[in-house]
């Protein structure tokens, strides 16, 4: 079977004298390239054991002659960083905010730490721009719900909206027509009333008197006797154009309804005190801060 | 059958496979009954209901098919020549069709998922779900029944000698696909063990290994059998393939279920040493499955399809031995800086960066085996497919070692350049090896001419545009994407938030929707190329290919 002088005529070279189904080997010598290539990975690989942590041992492993290890790699650029950004943010973390307005290198500082956390925290619910969603407020207007101070904004991040940190921001819109406080057309006469404070068109044939008498009875407690909200309750302002869920009848008569409270988590713990006052200084900034 | 009639009387009787079976069905079905009525969660009640159907079913076909069959087996031999088994094969290719043209359209929606998020539909239709029913449906289920195909063809035509038992080939090819049809389902239902290319569950893989070693003894015993004094290269490569996959399944699987009428189990394995075994699996999933196996094919079809001997034996066996050492230390290469110890992940590194010229020996048979014949390449658009596989088997593998390099690595870890360098393998590699396998093949098997060189190559052309827009999307992307990953500010601070680094990739996203749309497009192509050779294709008088042993 075996039949070396088999020779394949457009190569010139023999073939190994087998073949299976019509096909044919070359007996081919391996390409020197090849070889050599394959040779100087496997020299380079023994290369590369030598001077790095390579073959397991019995209880430990070769720590190679570099004493290279990807641990102490990562423990050299956190003190790196360290070097970087440590004594400003130190020194971020030791001013006060209103310090930190006054130093123009504080505050660029505070500026781009508070961008980049931000982006990685804040922009998921806010949006990469801050601009908000339904539900979530603007941060580049100046209505703030609890408060536009850069100290109020700082205890908003830092304690969150009823977020179940004891110091955070509760209180809570009664859900008024689930609890019975208002029947249907009550709630549809307070909510076209709540509509003319900012001076959207109002359904025809409301009462007008009615709404109003309601909500004097149920809402300035909270929003005030002209709606203007109180920031200390987290109570929004209803005579401006800026709303939080919508301003359409049947949203308000939805929020009416069935009350809000959206939820804010407390950053405090999951964010070191200087980054906190960072973010306080960059959403400040943003545009509406007061 | 044509054969005369020589044995007037012999009785009818089942064979010891067809009774056994038949028996073992029977019990199985009645047990896949009580677990889907025992069953504690409606997954595992599905899937149980469905195995009870399928093993009712099987029991049916079994004795159908005995009643239907001549009292003798069919011969081993007609008139001197092996009297080959075709059936399997046939189910094997055409089925493969059906799972590629699922798995690209899979693939596609998830790919439209991520540029356009609202396309997700929970829970079902979610990407979570969709995602390993895409990678599962193009590695296992077209590429699984392309490779079963393929090696039940092969080691028929280069052993010369019949596919060993009767039963048993059927047996390999419709468990294999009713364990994908297990896998799939079930990834829908959210039945999952959560590692990656191994989802299925235990149940799913305690069936697989029963189909696996019956597929391994089916292989095994054709090729002891053989008329030829030499196994065919081919064959090595199968042979590998099919082991070396029986050892990753059984040890990256072991796991304890809740409920054996349950479908949750937990990993016998926990934390680092989980993920080791994990990406040891996962990465000879792509050294042994998508790699060796497809170097099978690759060894076969060339050849063939160019009339041309493989260029160099010396280098088939040296290439050979080298990738199946080298390719089994790799896997820490998928691990590094992670918990990883550092030996372990410079071993990984280390072998994968040798593993380069194992790689390109396969590359280098499969090109040269072209040299005298490369006008070919002109006018047979199949033979086009198969060589470019081929190029792009061999910039896959460049790419894959230079990845594994720590430095490289840091950059393109969990990046998109990842995904592109999969798909290159994946779409370049094995896609355009198994569509040249399988214009070669369907042919042969209905003994029909190929129904239009002309759609082949608007096929070949469309889809390696789609693989070019994929994979340079990926790689703008990836790199991109590590790039904003590692940017600081002179402050000290990253540059850039994650939110913002997803939105640099929306463009690249959407082009690799369209670069998979356009492969997919190609597959239908195909599809309906094999389907008019099959069903309209005059027949093949020059060469009865099929039914011809070697000389």
């Amino acid at each position: 079977m075996t039949d070396h002088s088999d020779i394949d005529t457009v190569s010139g070279t023999a073939t190994t004298g087998h073949q299976w189904d019509g096909i044919k080997e070359l007996n081919t010598p391996l390409p020197r390239w090849w070889l050599i290539t394959f040779y100087l990975t496997i020299v380079w690989a023994i290369g590369y054991w030598v001077v790095y942590p390579a073959w397991p041992l019995i209880s430990s492993n070769t720590k190679g002659v570099f004493g290279y290890s990807t641990r102490a790699d990562v423990a050299v650029e956190l003190a790196n960083l360290d070097r970087i950004r440590g004594e400003k943010m130190v020194a971020l973390g030791a001013a006060s905010l209103a310090d930190i307005e006054k130093d123009p290198a504080l505050l660029a500082l505070a500026r781009a730490r508070g961008k980049t956390v931000f982006g990685d925290n804040c922009a998921p619910c806010h949006g990469s721009g801050a601009t908000g969603s339904k539900g979530f407020p603007n941060l580049n207007d100046d209505d703030w719900l609890w408060g536009g101070t850069l100290d109020q904004i700082m205890q908003t991040i830092q304690y969150g909206a009823r977020s179940g940190n004891p110091k955070a921001h509760e209180g809570q819109m009664l859900a008024f027509g689930k609890e019975g406080v208002l029947k249907q057309d009550q709630i549809v006469d307070v909510a076209n009333y709540v509509r003319s404070l900012s001076g959207l068109s109002t359904r025809a044939g409301y009462d007008a008197a009615a709404g109003a008498k309601i909500f004097a009875d149920n809402c300035v407690a909270c929003h005030g006797e002209k709606g203007k909200g109180n920031p200390e309750l987290g109570a929004p302002n209803l005579s401006d154009k800026i709303w939080l869920y919508g301003s359409d009848e049947a949203t308000l008569i939805e929020t009416i309804t069935n009350g809000r409270g959206g939820v804010m988590p407390a950053w405090e713990g999951r964010l070191d005190p200087a980054t906190i006052k960072a973010m306080a200084v960059y959403v400040h900034s943003l545009g509406g801060g007061k | 059958m044509s054969q005369p009639l020589i044995q007037p009387s012999r009785a009818k009787s089942m064979t010891i496979g067809e009774s056994g079976l038949a028996l073992v069905f029977t019990v199985t079905a009645f047990l896949c009954v009580i677990a889907s009525a025992k069953a504690v969660d409606r997954p595992f009640a599905f899937h149980a209901a469905l195995a009870a159907a399928a093993s009712v079913a099987s029991v049916f076909v079994i004795l159908n098919r005995y009643f239907d069959r001549p009292a003798t087996l069919p011969p081993q031999e007609i008139n001197g020549r092996p009297n080959y088994n075709l059936g399997p094969i046939k189910f094997g290719a055409a089925i493969a069709m059906f799972w590629g043209i699922a798995g690209f359209l899979v693939g596609l929606i998830i790919a439209a998922q991520l540029a356009w998020p609202e396309l997700n539909f929970e829970p079902w239709l979610s990407f979570g779900r969709l995602r390993p029913l895409h990678t599962s449906a193009v590695i296992f289920a077209f590429g699984g029944n392309v490779l079963i195909a393929t090696s039940f063809y092969v080691v028929q035509k280069t052993c010369r000698v019949r596919l060993a038992g009767e039963l048993a080939p059927w047996f390999v090819v419709l468990g294999y696909n009713f364990f994908i049809l297990v896998a799939g389902s079930g990834y829908l239902l959210g039945v999952t063990q959560s590692k990656e290319y191994a989802e299925p569950e235990w149940y799913a893989d305690l069936w697989l290994t029963i189909v696996w070693v019956v597929y391994l003894l089916v292989f095994l015993g054709t090729v002891i059998r053989r008329k030829e004094p030499h196994i065919f290269v081919a064959n090595w490569f199968y042979l590998a393939f099919i082991v070396t996959i029986a050892v990753l399944h059984l040890v990256n699987n072991p796991a304890l279920p809740v409920s054996v009428f349950g479908s949750k189990s937990y990993i016998a394995w926990g934390g680092v040493q989980d993920a080791m075994f994990q990406w040891w699996y996962g990465h000879n999933a792509v050294g042994f499955f998508l790699t060796a196996g497809f170097l099978a094919i690759m060894y076969y079809f060339i050849p063939k399809r160019a009339e041309r001997p493989i260029y160099s034996y010396r280098l088939s066996i040296i290439h050979f031995w080298s990738l199946i050492f080298l390719y089994i230390w790799a896997g820490p290469h998928h691990l590094h800086y992670t918990a990883l110890p550092d030996w372990t992940q410079t071993l990984g590194m280390t072998f994968s960066v040798m593993l380069w010229m194992p790689s390109w020996g396969g590359m280098i048979n499969g090109l040269m085996t072209l040299s005298g014949a490369w006008d070919k390449l002109r006018t047979d658009p199949v033979l086009r497919m198969l060589v470019v596989s081929v190029a792009f088997y061999g910039m896959s593998t460049f790419e894959g070692p230079m990845m594994s390099i720590k430095v490289v690595n840091s950059l393109s870890h969990y990046t998109d350049w990842t995904i592109g360098h999969v798909h290159s393998g994946a779409l370049g590699w094995v896609g355009f090896v198994s569509f040249g396998a399988l214009y070669c093949l369907v042919p042969w098997l209905w003994d029909r001419r190929l129904y239009s060189l002309k759609l082949v190559n608007w096929h070949f052309w469309v889809s390696t545009l789609g693989i070019v827009l994929y994979i340079s999307a990926m790689w703008v992307s990836g790199i991109l994407q590590g790039l904003m990953w590692r940017a600081y500010t002179s402050l000290g601070f990253l540059e850039y938030s994650f939110i913002e680094t997803v939105e640099a990739m929306h463009p690249f996203y959407v082009i690799r929707a369209a670069g998979g749309a356009l492969f997919l497009i190609g597959s239908l192509i195909m599809a309906y190329n094999l389907w008019m050779t099959v069903r309209a294709g005059e027949v093949e008088v020059s060469s009865p290919v099929a039914l011809q042993p070697a000389q």
